[in-house]
């Protein structure tokens, strides 16, 4: 067994038994910590399938940005956890009977002779300086240029439907008011009387 | 070398055991959309795998866009989440049934 396929064998196991943890552990903070291991472990068998750019993409935007999100709306809700694990063992029967099910189709297609090493052989050696980050922006530059924009569309409509969703006004904060602040003159605030001088009152 | 079908195999039970969390974790929208990441991570793997031993970069550029509607659907998928659970105080998947027709 070559040292590749032992970091392979490896990492598909450590994959295996973070996802069953994942969708089995009663508190959501600890899945959100196994499905980081997930995505961690699934960038080293990327960087295996030679794939840096992405591999490297993963753990930035999923682990860095999203499974952070994740855990910051997990620990702001409230949330009931024994609640909410009802109906587990319930629904343990169906779903081991679905999942067993799409595994088995899944398996008789691709784990045939139709994908075997017979049909595809050893994937290409690239040389030392061969660059993965180059080659992608290669074909994400001038064959997917449009789709790009696209997700760069995606990404912006993102952002505002988050952001609106989530805006609210509350009622008893006080804010400031910067145009009436800017527009505000002298005599607003300011008022000059005319009277006349008084003596001061004797015996007091 | 790992052969290609040895990625699709892992890929296949990945994707097999994020559908079993759909169905045990029907209460908790939380944990659901964990389980589409799974799905979403398994079907990328499969993209790139096909992507090296087909020695073809558009797998790659596909992984790429799946990555970003992943992201977007990651943040508006949170964000309806928190006004749910700021108007319903739950979310428990069982008791959001106000637009059950």
């Amino acid at each position: 067994m070559t040292f590749e396929q032992i970091i392979f064998y490896w990492f598909a196991a450590v994959l295996t038994a973070s996802a069953v943890t994942v969708i089995t552990v009663r508190n959501p903070v600890h899945a959100a910590l196994f499905l980081v291991l997930c995505f961690f472990t699934s960038a080293g068998l990327w960087l295996l399938l030679e794939a840096e750019f992405l591999a490297l993409t993963l753990v930035l935007v999923y682990v860095g940005a999203v499974m952070v999100l994740f855990l910051f709306v997990v620990m702001m809700l409230d949330i009931n956890v024994e609640q909410l694990k009802q109906g587990f063992v319930r629904y343990l029967p169906v779903g081991a009977l679905v999942a067993v099910v799409v595994m088995i189709e899944l398996l008789v297609v691709v784990a045939g002779p139709n994908f075997g090493v017979e049909r595809f052989g050893p994937p290409v050696k690239h040389d030392a300086d061969y660059s993965n980050t180059a080659e992608l922006g290669y074909t994400l530059y001038t064959d997917y240029v449009y789709p790009f924009e696209i997700a760069g569309v995606i990404l912006l409509v993102a952002i505002i439907a988050a952001i609106l969703l989530t805006l609210r006004k509350r009622p008893k904060t006080r804010y400031q008011n910067p145009s009436e602040q800017v527009q505000v003159r002298k005599e607003d605030r300011l008022r000059i009387i005319k009277m006349d001088s008084e003596p001061p009152t004797e015996g007091r | 070398m790992v052969p290609l079908s040895h990625f699709l195999i892992l890929n296949a039970i990945l994707f097999s055991l994020s559908m079993a969390g759909i169905f045990l974790n029907r209460k908790n929208v939380i944990i659901l959309l964990m389980a589409i990441e799974l799905m979403l991570l398994a079907v990328n793997m499969n993209f790139i795998a096909f992507s090296r031993y087909l020695d073809d970069p558009a797998g790659q550029v596909f992984v790429f866009f799946v990555l970003t509607v992943a992201a977007a659907e990651a943040a508006i998928g949170l964000a309806i989440l928190v006004v749910v659970f700021r108007s319903r105080r739950t979310i428990n998947v069982a008791e959001l049934d106000e637009l059950r027709g």
